[in-house]
């Protein structure tokens, strides 16, 4: 029980199995997507939704489907989900859609969302599916947003820029110039910088996390012996 | 062979009911949201008319008043173009289409070009585009004012033969990087003009007589 825990639902999505760092799946909305922090952060809240449903409505109906038609069962339900959440985006957020274009539908052969609903969903209750699918989507929110903050703020020296196609009109005054007259940086915002931008940013989260992991070692080298080879 | 035909019955049944039920859903999310899609879309094509010609010029709701044209020499394209009539009390006030430059450097460049009734431009704005980033993208409004000049131009001011980028001996700025594009979007502009000039009773006939 304690395996999949809420709590560690939300951690391995967001953080440990976070699918733009560390799984490395859906790297084709990920890497086309990030040229700025709200595209980023419009993609990432659109796949956490199309996750979320597809996730909640994968695990209701698994004791129906049967294991050797369990994948085209699941990417007809993606595609469907995914159909619905554009129709959605497109009534209510005509600029994010505008701004999006194609990656919405893409959404569907995200193999992070067929890769959620085969290794998790059909397994576990439509509660924690639905946190698992919450999780995943916000860890790869983050991921899109942290590089679409790299590569907005280095291509065009600004953050938050185009905010009011999420946010409406107030979303004007959130746009921040990081610096006056700044000539850009091409490179950040074409495709070659997401590669190398995504790679940064993996360094560093590696970094991060050996960090983390010699600060625990001590602790267990007390615990015990056994544990040391693990 | 009794037991895979029934096994393989039983999963095309389960398959058939999914795709009915799932189907089904997004009929209805399609159904519900159709009225909303189209007047996000019909409020988002008057935002952007009323960038060029403000609201308090015309008093006729512009999106419905429209002509379709074919016209590929002078439009760029061999779809039919959409050319949106604004009027106040019935007279003519300006036009709008949206005319394709056909020679960007990297594909099409689609353009929205509002003319008033007089000739004179109302302004001319990017849709779309596939131009480099960072390099021929100063086309769009929202990365640079270069756009903004062809407000105000008419056939006449520069004369005609002046209507290029100053590299070509024209009237208009080309920013550094870029030449290709904006002779692009200076050639569709002035051919979008010479066609409103020809073809302007056509243009601007009242609904249903231009059929």
């Amino acid at each position: 029980m304690s395996e999949t825990g809420y709590l560690k639902i939300l951690k391995d999505g967001v953080w440990t199995q976070n699918t733009g760092f560390v799984v490395l799946l859906g790297l084709c909305p990920l890497l086309a997507t990030s040229n700025s922090v709200v595209n980023g952060v419009g993609m990432g809240l659109a796949t956490t939704l199309a996750l979320f449903i597809s996730n909640v409505a994968i695990s209701l109906s698994r004791n129906l489907v049967r294991p050797e038609v369990r994948i085209p069962v699941f990417i007809m339900v993606i595609a469907c989900v995914v159909t619905a959440v554009e129709l959605a985006i497109r009534g209510f957020l005509p600029g994010l859609y505008t701004a999006l274009g194609i990656f919405i539908p893409l959404i569907v052969t995200n193999c992070c969302v067929l890769g959620r609903a085969e290794s998790f969903a059909c397994k576990h209750g439509m509660l924690k599916s639905g946190m698992d699918g919450i999780a995943t989507g916000l860890g790869m929110t983050l991921a899109l947003a942290l590089l679409g903050a790299l590569r907005e703020s280095l291509g065009q020296g600004t953050l938050f820029s185009q905010a009011d196609l999420l946010f409406g009109e107030w979303g004007k005054h959130l746009t921040l110039h990081l610096a006056s007259d700044y000539r850009g940086f091409l490179l950040a915002i074409l495709p070659p910088g997401a590669f190398i931008g995504l790679g940064c940013l993996i360094a560093v989260k590696n970094v991060f996390d050996a960090r983390a992991q010699r600060r625990i070692k001590p602790a267990v080298a007390i615990a015990g012996p056994r544990e040391a080879g693990a | 062979m009794k037991t895979l035909a029934r096994s393989m019955s039983s999963a095309a049944a389960i398959l058939i009911g999914f795709a009915a039920v799932w189907t089904g859903l997004v009929v209805m999310t399609y159904s519900s949201t159709r009225d909303i899609i189209a007047e996000a879309q019909q409020k988002a094509l008057e935002s952007s008319l009323n960038q060029l010609v403000p609201a308090d010029r015309y008093d006729n709701r512009i999106t419905d008043d429209h002509v379709e044209v074919v016209a590929p020499e002078w439009l760029g394209t061999d779809q039919p173009v959409t050319v949106y009539r604004a009027r106040k009390n019935g007279q003519p006030v300006a036009l709008f289409a949206t005319p394709t430059a056909p020679d960007g450097y990297s594909g099409p460049i689609q353009l929205l070009i509002g003319v008033y009734a007089d000739g004179t431009l109302a302004g001319v704005r990017v849709l779309a585009h596939k131009e480099t980033p960072g390099l021929g993208d100063y086309i769009e409004e929202k990365r640079s004012p270069w756009i903004l000049a062809f407000a105000g131009k008419s056939l006449g001011d520069p004369q005609p033969e002046r209507w290029k980028v100053k590299k070509d001996g024209g009237a208009f700025d080309q920013l550094t990087g870029a030449t290709i594009t904006p002779r692009a979007v200076v050639r569709a502009t002035r051919k979008f003009l010479e066609y409103v000039q020809t073809h302007r009773e056509q243009l601007f006939a009242p609904a249903g007589a231009a059929g």
